[in-house]
């Protein structure tokens, strides 16, 4: 690495060279410049850690309970007079601002598990898809073909439908079910990284299959998997919304903005704003996560031509 | 081509027998009897007419010949009959297909038209406000939940400005073919669900227009002298639009995907909805010709995806 930079020290000029960076330490260096990853990554993080203090603002700002009703104020108006009625109250005078703090917890857990499945199946089936190839390759990428056969949501409603699950099996189903896009990328660079000269170089001095697999092209993969990782949460913090709307994600009394949209549809000629709040959390989350893993995809791939 | 059209349908082939399975299972192995169902309600039903239901039926068969059963019937065009309707589940669906159908070319339409043009401007803007808001309404629109879209539009211009239609396909007691009508109770639903392949195409068009915008023959049309016009429209955008082929595969699975919640959002009686209301009543044969047959129309769509790609781009390998 000392010869390359003092190559470009010689070439240009001393105020363009900098010192070589690791891919890390120079994607952190382009992030840092862009206001819309990071604003959204802050945006992301207020959102997370409101939600993870629900019980504390409950308690000690808007004295209210999730689950506690008020008959006498039923579909008030959002207001600033009253704090728990911020955002309105819904048909039996519960606090909207903090039952969404608490679906926001639901929420945010379901996508980040669920992602956290996700990913691993995802990965270490692409992983042995793409580095094994032949059998192992043709069943995996069956597996693949036919769930991506099958339009996601009308798989997720059925099984839903007819098995009814709890949110825990719901999480695990999400998980089993939304992983080929990301096995199929993993795939994807395995194939083209398992013909380069580094690892040929660790197969001849003795390398097992699984160092050269976690060792040698998981790092070089890893990456753009964040990126795939942020995308992929976002898409199933919507997928679950949709499953809570039509009444087959997590159930009521537990609050998830899915299902507070759903409750609300009942009531939306009485109280609009009802209907406004949880969809505005749930696009704001998402669109964040998506922006920030526009961002790292722009900070993270040093091939990509920046536009 | 001939060959690689042969050699696609052959591979479709083991991505359908799984689609079948998963179908099967699904829907077989749930928890809940069909014949229970079935009988629901009947009097003086004994065990004795139960197990000569359940044999009749071939449900006492181990799964798998059942499984053979259900595929050899599918062959013969019967999915079996509806639980509910009592009458066969596959005509009942064909019935809600062109409802389907209408809603989504609509929509595919509105994607096409919308979002094309928008990536272009964005890339023949690049870097000045036009630009950016397009680009973030590439990512917004696939953040919007669309079904809760759909009901803010509905709220706004149904209940509160009273200028559409709120649900249904048709007011009740007017003429079927009364277009007016028709265009009036499709545009909401037809735009909601437009509204990620408008995304997904603005994004698309950027990149691809910006990437042809830098290639040579860009460069030498504009050194010939020809106008920006003609080397925009001519030259960069016919090689810009390849990926509007190759992304039809995923906008045809969103498309048929996101109907479903969309169809549900505005009680729209297509095919998705239709599903979907079978699968909370457990009718099990209708479920099945759903899944089955909206997942085969997806896997031709891919098919024919890779066939009109392979034919537009003479780089990809054939055969």
């Amino acid at each position: 690495m000392a010869t390359t930079t003092a190559t470009v020290g010689v070439l240009a000029p001393p105020s363009l060279a900098r010192p070589s960076r690791s891919l890390w330490s120079n994607a952190w260096w382009k992030l840092r410049r862009d206001k819309l990853t990071i604003g959204a990554f802050i945006i992301l993080l207020v959102l997370g850690a409101l939600s993870l203090a629900a019980p504390l603002f409950s308690d000690y700002v808007f004295h209210y309970r999730f689950e506690q009703q008020d008959l006498l104020h039923t579909y008030e108006k959002p207001t600033f007079e009253n704090p728990a009625y911020l955002l309105g109250s819904d048909e039996i005078g519960r606090s909207q601002v903090v039952r969404l703090l608490y679906g926001g917890r639901i929420s945010l857990t379901v996508g980040f598990v669920a992602a956290l499945v996700n990913l691993t199946v995802g990965v270490s089936l692409g992983l042995s898809a793409g580095y094994f190839r032949g059998p192992l390759d043709d069943a995996i990428t069956w597996v693949i073909t036919t769930l991506n056969g099958i339009p996601q949501l009308y798989l997720l409603l059925i099984i839903a439908a007819l098995w009814q699950p709890g949110p825990l099996t719901l999480i695990v189903i999400i998980g089993l079910l939304n992983w080929t896009g990301i096995s199929l990328f993993v795939r994807g660079q395995t194939f083209a990284l398992r013909e380069r000269e580094f690892v040929t170089a660790a197969r001849t001095i003795g390398a097992k299959d699984r160092r050269i697999m976690f060792r040698h092209i998981l790092p070089n993969v890893l990456p753009l998997i964040f990126v795939l990782a942020a995308i992929d949460i976002g898409a199933i913090i919507l997928l679950e919304s949709a499953l809570s709307f039509l009444g087959l994600g997590i159930l009521p009394p537990t609050p998830t903005w899915g299902n507070l949209l759903t409750n609300a549809v009942s009531y939306f000629v009485r109280a609009w704003w009802l209907v406004v709040s949880p969809g505005v959390l749930i696009f704001l989350t998402v669109l964040c996560l998506y922006l920030i893993g526009d961002g790292l995809r722009d900070a993270l791939d040093p091939r990509l031509k920046t536009h | 081509m001939r060959d690689f059209i042969i050699r696609r349908l052959v591979y479709a082939v083991p991505t359908l027998i799984g689609i079948s399975i998963i179908t099967f299972a699904i829907a077989r192995l749930s928890p809940g009897d069909p014949i229970r169902l079935f009988t629901f309600g009947i009097k003086d039903f004994t065990q004795e007419d139960y197990l000569r239901l359940l044999h009749a039926y071939g449900l006492d068969k181990p799964m798998p010949l059942q499984y053979v059963d259900w595929v050899t019937n599918i062959f013969r065009g019967s999915f079996g009959e509806s639980l509910i309707y009592h009458r066969d589940a596959f005509v009942m669906l064909m019935e809600r297909l062109p409802n389907t159908l209408q809603l989504a070319l609509v929509a595919l339409l509105i994607q096409l038209i919308i979002g094309v043009p928008l990536g272009v401007l964005a890339a023949l803007k690049r870097g000045s406000w036009v630009d950016g808001a397009i680009r973030i309404f590439g990512v917004a629109g696939h953040a919007v939940p669309a079904f809760w879209l759909g009901l803010i539009l509905i709220i706004l211009f149904a209940v509160n400005l009273r200028w559409l239609p709120s649900i249904g396909m048709l007011t009740v007691g007017h003429d079927q073919w009364d277009i007016a009508d028709r265009i009036k109770h499709m545009i909401l639903p037809a735009f909601v669900l437009a509204l990620t392949g408008i995304a997904n195409y603005s994004r698309i068009l950027r990149t691809e227009t910006l990437d042809v915008l830098a290639q040579d023959f860009v460069r030498t049309a504009h050194s010939k002298g020809l106008r920006e016009r003609t080397v925009v429209y001519v030259h960069a955008l016919r090689n810009a639009l390849i990926p509007v082929v190759t992304a039809l595969g995923g906008i045809l699975a969103a498309l048929v995907g996101g109907a479903l919640v969309i169809e549900q959002v505005f009680s729209w009686p297509g095919v998705g909805q239709f599903t979907f209301q079978a699968a909370i009543a457990k009718d099990y044969p209708i479920v099945q010709a759903g899944v089955m047959f909206t997942s085969t129309l997806l896997v031709l769509s891919y098919l024919l995806r890779d066939l009109t790609y392979a034919i537009v781009d003479p780089r990809i390998k054939v055969g």
